[in-house]
């Protein structure tokens, strides 16, 4: 359904979108996640025909997103980040206005504008101005313009941004409802939300696509390590000297410990190494005592945070 | 045309749902009254002509126009709204012509609605009703004019004040130029007042339908600038 090869954007000196390519089958709710800044919004706009790219291509449903823009615009539901509405118009006025500008009419238009309002909650915000309304009303609005002519494709940018927990399920439930029959992409930064409504996940980060896959592959990725967690009460530059020297250890990061007076890792190994034998018997020898030391499991957090912080250990994953 | 038509609706819209339209319309008449009245007797001129007032109108227009079409993308702008609506299937000189056209029907009320005036005039006098008609006319072709200006300003900025400034700033420019005799050709006042001197010469009528599609294809390029490689 949505096609993209070789996406470059620059502002300037800066590249926010670095050659990203990917493409969405019709009826695929892709969860799009990196952190601010990383190109999300950027490569969302370029396929809303907001903005151009500086370089390669984007179609959706076939239709180039530069040279048949309209065709591609029919085609295309979109919540901006901002969800910018006009605040001087009622709720019912603007909802006809966008299904007006989207070619229906008469009792079409009707149908589908109260169709909305019942879908996205609306019916007791319909005679108020959209510049009264909440931001949690407002984003529904949002949602509901975006919808109105029941396109093919929706792109949700960050749909669920400063809502509370229940609007936040409430709009997740929207987008899997939704997303049977249409293709969706959608920005957040709520990493369980996408482990739980995509069925793909794209990590962004710094402009470039560094992985792509299901909830489920991504998280496979990271089965060739092991994460644990482990404490003593010792000197910290020891420490760290001696697990640098260990050559099984790939990573390990100081972390917060319970205890203020011991020294907390995370750290990474390789899988099937026995680690937890190696640190207790490093403790030992040291003289440092162990006071914790427990396996850590993966979830999409710990996959996203390692491939959007470190950029030498992405390429082994990007492919 | 469909989707002019619907962005000219939600254009007038905004102007009368907000205090935007009636404080123009009321601040113009009560000026352009006071004008009328005040400065045309108090120089005891003739009684029953306009040409007086009307000499003053482009002037008056000079801040009346560049005000009511300031907001018109440079709110869009600031809002962030624009991206909702570059994001819709219409084209962007679907967008300029409905938003030209809300401003031009404020215009229009504004114009309208001092009709108490040459009535008045009448009342009193004989004076030259076909004058009158045509510099209503010419007023109306100015008015446009600075309309088109005005919003192509708005085009290039997302402050409405910057917009006001450069507004009146190349309204003005394109006034006065008309007093330049090598220049007078392209220059607002030249055509308007060959058009109150009761004649509508075609000329006149082309260079301004000219201007106005000069300014008005400005601001769709500008507008698709942003779409540009």
């Amino acid at each position: 359904m949505i096609e993209v090869s070789n996406l470059t954007k620059r502002y300037g000196a800066t590249i926010a979108v670095d050659n990203v390519s990917f493409s969405t089958n019709s009826g695929e709710i892709v969860g799009f996640i990196g952190p601010n800044g990383a190109g999300k919004s950027t490569t969302m706009r370029i396929i809303t025909c907001y903005l151009p790219a500086d370089g390669g291509t984007a179609t959706v449903d076939g239709f180039d997103v530069f040279e048949e823009s309209i065709e591609v615009r029919k085609r295309i539901g979109y919540l901006p980040e901002s969800t910018a509405l006009y605040t001087d118009m009622g709720v019912i006025d603007y909802l006809k206005f966008v299904a007006q500008v989207r070619g229906l009419s008469g009792q079409d238009l009707r149908h589908r504008v109260t169709e909305m309002i019942d879908i996205c909650g609306l019916e007791k915000m319909v005679h108020k101005d959209v510049g009264e309304l909440s931001k949690g009303y407002r984003q529904r609005v949002g949602l509901a313009q975006a919808l109105i002519h029941d396109p093919p494709v929706l792109i949700l940018d960050e749909p669920t941004s400063g809502l509370d927990p229940y609007q936040i399920i409430e709009i997740r439930n929207l987008i899997k409802e939704f997303g049977k029959e249409k293709t969706i992409i959608f920005s957040t930064h709520i990493l369980s939300q996408v482990a739980i409504t995509c069925d793909r996940v794209l990590i962004i980060s710094n402009g470039k696509l560094v992985a792509n896959g299901t909830p489920d592959e991504l998280q496979q990725r990271t089965q060739d390590r092991q994460y644990l967690e482990v404490a003593f009460q010792g000197d910290h530059t020891e420490i760290e000297t001696k697990l640098d020297q260990l050559s099984f250890i790939q990573d390990f990061k100081q972390i917060q410990s319970l205890d203020q007076t011991a020294a907390a890792y995370e750290v990474v190994s390789e899988k099937g190494h026995q680690t937890c034998e190696e640190l207790s018997r490093m403790a030992y020898e040291n003289q440092w005592p162990l006071v914790s030391l427990q396996p850590k499991a993966v979830d999409l957090e710990d996959i996203f945070l390692q491939l959007t912080q470190s950029e030498t250990q992405l390429e082994g994953v990007s492919s | 045309m469909r989707n002019t038509f619907v962005i000219f609706k939600k254009e007038a819209g905004s102007y009368f749902n907000s205090a935007v339209a009636y404080f123009n319309i009321i601040a113009y008449l009560a000026v352009s009254a006071w004008l009328f009245f005040w400065l045309g007797f108090f120089f005891e001129r003739k009684q029953t002509e306009m040409t007086y007032f009307f000499s003053l109108m482009p002037w008056l227009f000079l801040f009346f126009i560049p005000a009511m079409t300031m907001r018109l993308w440079a709110e869009e702008k600031k809002m962030g709204t624009v991206e909702i609506l570059m994001t819709l299937p219409i084209r962007s000189h679907e967008v300029v012509l409905g938003k030209f056209l809300a401003s031009f029907l404020v215009l229009v009320l504004m114009i309208i609605l001092s009709f108490p005036l040459p009535l008045a005039l009448n009342s009193l006098g004989n004076p030259d009703n076909g004058q009158i008609f045509t510099s209503y006319l010419g007023l109306i072709l100015v008015g446009a004019a600075y309309i088109a200006i005005g919003l192509c300003a708005s085009t290039f900025t997302s402050d409405q004040v910057i917009a006001f400034v450069v507004g009146i700033i190349a309204s003005f420019a394109m006034l006065v130029i008309g007093f330049v005799p090598w220049l007078r050709d392209f220059g607002l006042s030249y055509h308007f007042n060959s058009i109150t001197r009761g004649v509508v010469d075609s000329r006149d009528l082309i260079y301004y339908f000219s201007v106005i599609g000069f300014f008005l294809y400005l601001s769709v390029l500008s507008v698709e600038s942003k779409r540009w490689r």
